[in-house]
């Protein structure tokens, strides 16, 4: 990592966190923990169909039942006009059509689309009355034909999800140029095709969702608090898109949030209703998703199928790329869902690599399941999944070295434009390659493997090479793609009159340490101590209006804004530093904490400026303001693109079909790294969900019913400590070339390169069977399958019949 | 029904539904929100606090149930003066949390692994860690913090 600094809280050091007194005594507070005076408890009824038309719902009993306030359905929600939940992302099909975008409305209105749709609100109490009563509620459904699978969606004669799209096609987007692709393949000395699913995810972040919705009729205000990583954001929906109000009148306060990882962007169904139901019934409305019900209503990740193909030269070059994906949107389109498997992903194939022509197609397609929607790293996984498999498959078709050809493709000149829309600032791909075979000792794997052959043991090696888009930006390109927000951030800073600080940001921290990472950069850049430092987030009574964090933005949009801020700040401390020295603001410099006059050793310290700001006896009020307040947006001018190698060597028991990860590598170059400590703490997680979905995770739906049959932590394999290894993790630096802070994003990095590691590394070790392809999660009865496949079908060439 | 217990050290009584979980008890009744809720399977952990000596998932087990029981959670481990307690100290220092919304009930489990097996290895860490679920680091610095909590454990 990078060199510690000499400062022991400056800019390069690992300070530790200043948010984990708290945690760590429990006095953390998360939405759950918030109580309010006279709240009241609410429960979903939701619906055991994934596909059925409600005839009638009797809710007459629950309404009587032991300490019920109210039992709210979805007429009444249509009779106080209530409007559905929007999507924010606007895909233009490939004919210029606008994706079809069918109302979602936030109780079930005439008809249920996915097992888990909400059927009604029942507000009581207490939790368990809520809960009682509503066993008591009757509804008449009349099922209906249900599809699970979208490939299954798309063929005719599939049960239509919604009216308004009856091939389930919510939209056909394509990206690049079909032509000159078709041209390359025909002409190709090799041509590499494979098919893979991305298997489907659920986000699980360990704290569930939660809502506290609160009316006040004093002012005809709102309050809610919400476990959400972007609160102004969900603030906006919910007001002014759906409630109908000016967003004034809402305060959205995401305090602790206990991870997101993409799951909590969203404005869901449930908040909308509580939002609604708090002024219905001038109380406060508190509701804590069970475990059980994330499963079925938090937004799932993934879940693409593709087929995939490289044409490649005879020296191994690519020379074009094209694939078709099926991209499973789920019953309702969620606030993003459109634009991951589109603009988030498509964008990404061209990979590290410099392949000339690439195109892209896809369907987005309705199902009765659970809305997908962004999961950490959204789309860039998905692509880096496609593209990585590619290119090892290309490596082992051709007998070229997975690093070589690796080598033999790579972008090493910059600014690179992809043929796929996104421009490259900068990065070193060899260099991050270099390390990574250097870290995981890849000259030491042949006799690794001859080792673990001794003990019966198939060990492989598996690489993978990926770039992201982060710090998603800059709102003009965002809007041209369809975006219906400006994705800049903001950051404010009010220094206090001892010289004390504390700043504002719009992003939101949900574990990844904003208040210690801002406020390293605040304390080196002020030459203040850390510890005068506060930094608030996630509460739009308090913040300016910001978009929040998601795609790894916090720091390369987030950290930026407040630079600007702080530019700012030192502008005007200049000026107040003029006056009270007598020279000209143009003869003062500051540094180390001190204004000086250049040359001399006359200075004003950081904190005298401060108070002076606020005493402004002697001031030129005609000329200077008093104060040391600023704020600063920042939209950058285009995406960071954080890149790196990951390595990692599996070994699998051929009897049993069980995978082991034994080492797990990764060389990263996130740009200018502010803490190291936080930023391997990210990839570690990352990584942790990478080989998750790799080997473990798996959301799965019964295909005719659509039941979600993963429902539970006792059928969905979450990762635990003794299923991973402990991870070597490097870094390599090209500063972001674009951004004041040089810093380009850590967080996603991990769970995008990780699974095609693995996966590659998974069939490395079986390819000596014959076995050339495994789907997502690797788990020992599909690893031990393919063995067997491999083995019966390998048996006829090896006793060939007399 | 009427259920007394000693949690933290100071007694704690209530009149509480039959039904109400000891999780429900500490959080709802007693205000201490330091023990969180990760599920309704009896998985993840985040709900661990010590009872009588042992670590125990507070979501799966009824407040009833613990009739004059010490109980201690986060909230009742750190000094009077509000110095962590090692193992506390540990994640802190070894980065052993992000969202910290597992950690709680981490730490009180990894008080329970250093009590009974205060020489644990790796290994044998991770292998005591698998009731506890983290989504957010990884584990590989939890295991860090626990080896590190319980080397300060025992020397003092
Ligand atoms: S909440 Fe107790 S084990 Fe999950
Ligand atoms: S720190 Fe977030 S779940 Fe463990």
């Amino acid at each position: 990592m990078n060199a510690p600094s000499e400062h022991e809280t400056g800019i390069g050091a690992s300070v530790r966190r200043k948010e984990d007194y708290r945690f760590v005594t429990g006095s953390g507070k998360y939405t759950d923990d918030v109580q309010i005076p006279g709240q009241t408890y609410a429960y979903f009824l939701r619906s055991p169909h994934a596909h059925a038309t409600i005839r009638s719902i009797d809710t007459s009993a629950a309404r009587s039942a032991p300490g019920v306030i109210a039992v709210l359905t979805g007429d009444d929600l249509a009779a106080d006009k209530v409007g559905g939940v929007p999507c924010g992302w606007l895909i233009t099909d490939v004919n210029g059509q606008p994706m079809k975008e069918p109302p979602h409305p936030a109780l079930a209105q005439g008809k249920v689309r996915h097992v888990g749709d909400q059927v009604a609100l029942i507000v009581a109490a207490t939790y368990l009355q809520a809960k009682d009563a509503a066993e008591l509620i009757e509804v008449d459904y009349d099922a209906l034909p249900a599809v699970a699978d979208a490939r299954d969606a798309l063929k005719s004669g599939a049960p239509v999800v919604h009216d308004i799209a009856h091939d389930n096609k919510c939209y056909t987007w394509a990206l690049g140029d079909k032509a000159a692709v078709d041209a390359t393949f025909a002409r190709a000395h090799h041509v590499t095709r494979i098919e893979l699913i991305n298997n489907r995810l659920v986000p699980n972040a360990i704290e569930p969702r939660a809502a506290l919705a609160q009316y006040n009729r004093g002012d005809d205000s709102y309050t809610l608090y919400v476990a959400n990583q972007n609160p102004h954001v969900e603030r906006l929906l919910l007001t002014a898109f759906v409630l109908g109000l000016p967003e004034h009148k809402m305060r959205v306060i995401a305090p602790d949030v206990g991870g997101g990882f993409g799951s909590k962007i969203f404005l869901y169904a449930e908040d909308v209703v509580l939002a609604w139901a708090s002024k219905k019934l001038n109380r406060p409305v508190k509701w804590t998703a069970e475990r059980s019900e994330s499963f079925l209503t938090d937004a799932h990740g993934r879940d693409h199928a593709t087929v995939a193909e490289m044409a490649v030269g005879a020296d191994g070059k690519f020379l074009a790329m094209r694939v078709h994906t099926v991209a499973n949107l789920g019953a309702y389109l969620s606030t993003f869902s459109t634009s991951v498997p589109t603009i988030l992903y498509a964008t990404l194939l061209a990979g590290q690599y410099s392949t000339p022509h690439i195109y892209a197609e896809i369907d987005g397609v309705f199902t009765n399941t659970t809305p997908v929607d962004a999961y950490r790293g959204a789309g860039r996984p998905e692509a880096a999944y496609v593209v990585e498999r590619l290119v090892s498959t290309v490596a082992r078709e051709m007998n070229i070295d997975d690093v070589e050809l690796r080598r033999r493709n790579f972008i090493t000149s910059f600014p690179y434009q992809t043929p796929v829309a996104l421009q490259y600032d900068i990065g070193d791909f060899n260099a991050c390659l270099d390390g990574a075979v250097e870290l995981a000792d890849v000259a030491g794997f042949p006799a690794r493997r001859e080792e673990a052959k001794r003990r019966g043991k198939l060990r492989g090696l598996g690489f993978s090479t990926y770039i992201e888009a982060c710090g998603l930006a800059p709102s003009n390109i965002a809007g041209a793609l369809g975006a219906r927000a400006g994705l800049y951030e903001v950051g404010e800073i009010r220094v206090h009159p001892t010289g004390s600080v504390t700043v504002f940001t719009g992003s939101h921290s949900h574990g990844q340490g904003h208040e210690t990472t801002f406020a390293q950069i605040v304390s080196a850049r002020l030459g203040i101590p850390f510890e005068q430092v506060d930094i608030v987030h996630g509460d739009t009574g308090r913040v300016p209006f910001g978009m929040g964090t998601y795609g790894s933005r916090s720091l390369a949009v987030g950290g930026s804004a407040i630079v600007k801020a702080l530019d700012k700040i030192e502008a005007k401390g200049k000026r107040i530093a003029a006056h009270l020295l007598e020279a000209s603001a143009s003869d003062i410099e500051f540094k180390d904490g001190k204004f000086t006059i250049i040359g001399t050793d006359r200075s004003v310290p950081f904190a005298q400026i401060a108070l002076a700001a606020y005493v402004p006896h002697n001031y030129p009020l005609d000329k200077l303001e008093p104060g040391l307040n600023e704020t600063a947006f920042y939209d950058p001018t285009n995406f960071t693109f954080p890149a790196g190698a990951h390595i990692c060597e599996v070994e699998v028991d051929p009897e049993t079909g069980a995978v082991e990860v034994a080492a797990m590598t990764a060389v990263d170059d996130f740009g200018n790294i502010i803490n190291p400590m936080i930023v391997e703490g990210q990839v570690h997680g990352g990584l942790a969900q990478g080989i998750g979905q790799a080997l473990l995770e798996n959301c799965v739906y019964d295909k005719s019913t659509a039941q979600l049959l993963s429902g539970s932590y006792m059928d969905y394999a979450m990762p635990r400590a003794e299923d991973l290894p402990n991870f070597k993790v490097g870094s390599r630096v090209t500063p972001c070339t674009h951004n004041p802070l040089g810093a380009k994003g850590c967080g996603e990095a991990g769970a995008i390169g990780s699974p095609p590691a693995v996966i590659n590394a998974v069939i490395n070790a079986l390819s000596p069977l014959g076995v050339t392809h495994l789907d997502m999660p690797a788990s020992p009865e599909r690893v031990w399958n393919a063995i067997q496949s491999a083995r019966q079908s390998a048996q006829p060439s090896a006793n060939p019949a007399p | 029904m009427k259920v007394s217990m000693t949690v933290n050290g100071i007694p704690a009584n209530a009149e509480i539904d039959p039904r109400t979980l000891l999780v429900q008890f500490l959080r709802e009744n007693l205000s201490l929100t330091g023990t969180h809720v990760g599920c309704d399977t009896s998985q993840c952990g985040a709900c661990t606090v010590i009872v009588n000596g042992n670590a125990v998932k507070s979501c799966s087990a009824l407040a009833a149930q613990f009739q004059d029981a010490q109980v201690t959670t986060i909230e009742g481990i750190a000094g009077p003066g509000g110095e962590l307690h090692p193992m506390q100290a540990a994640f802190k220092e070894c980065h052993g949390l992000q969202c910290g919304f597992c950690t709680t009930g981490m730490i009180m489990c990894a008080i329970d692994i250093a009590k009974h097996h205060p020489n644990a290895s790796e290994r044998e860490i991770r292998e005591q860690l698998k009731g506890n679920m983290c989504r957010c680091t990884g584990y590989h610095n939890i295991v860090k913090a626990v080896q590190a909590g319980a080397a300060n454990m025992s020397g003092g």
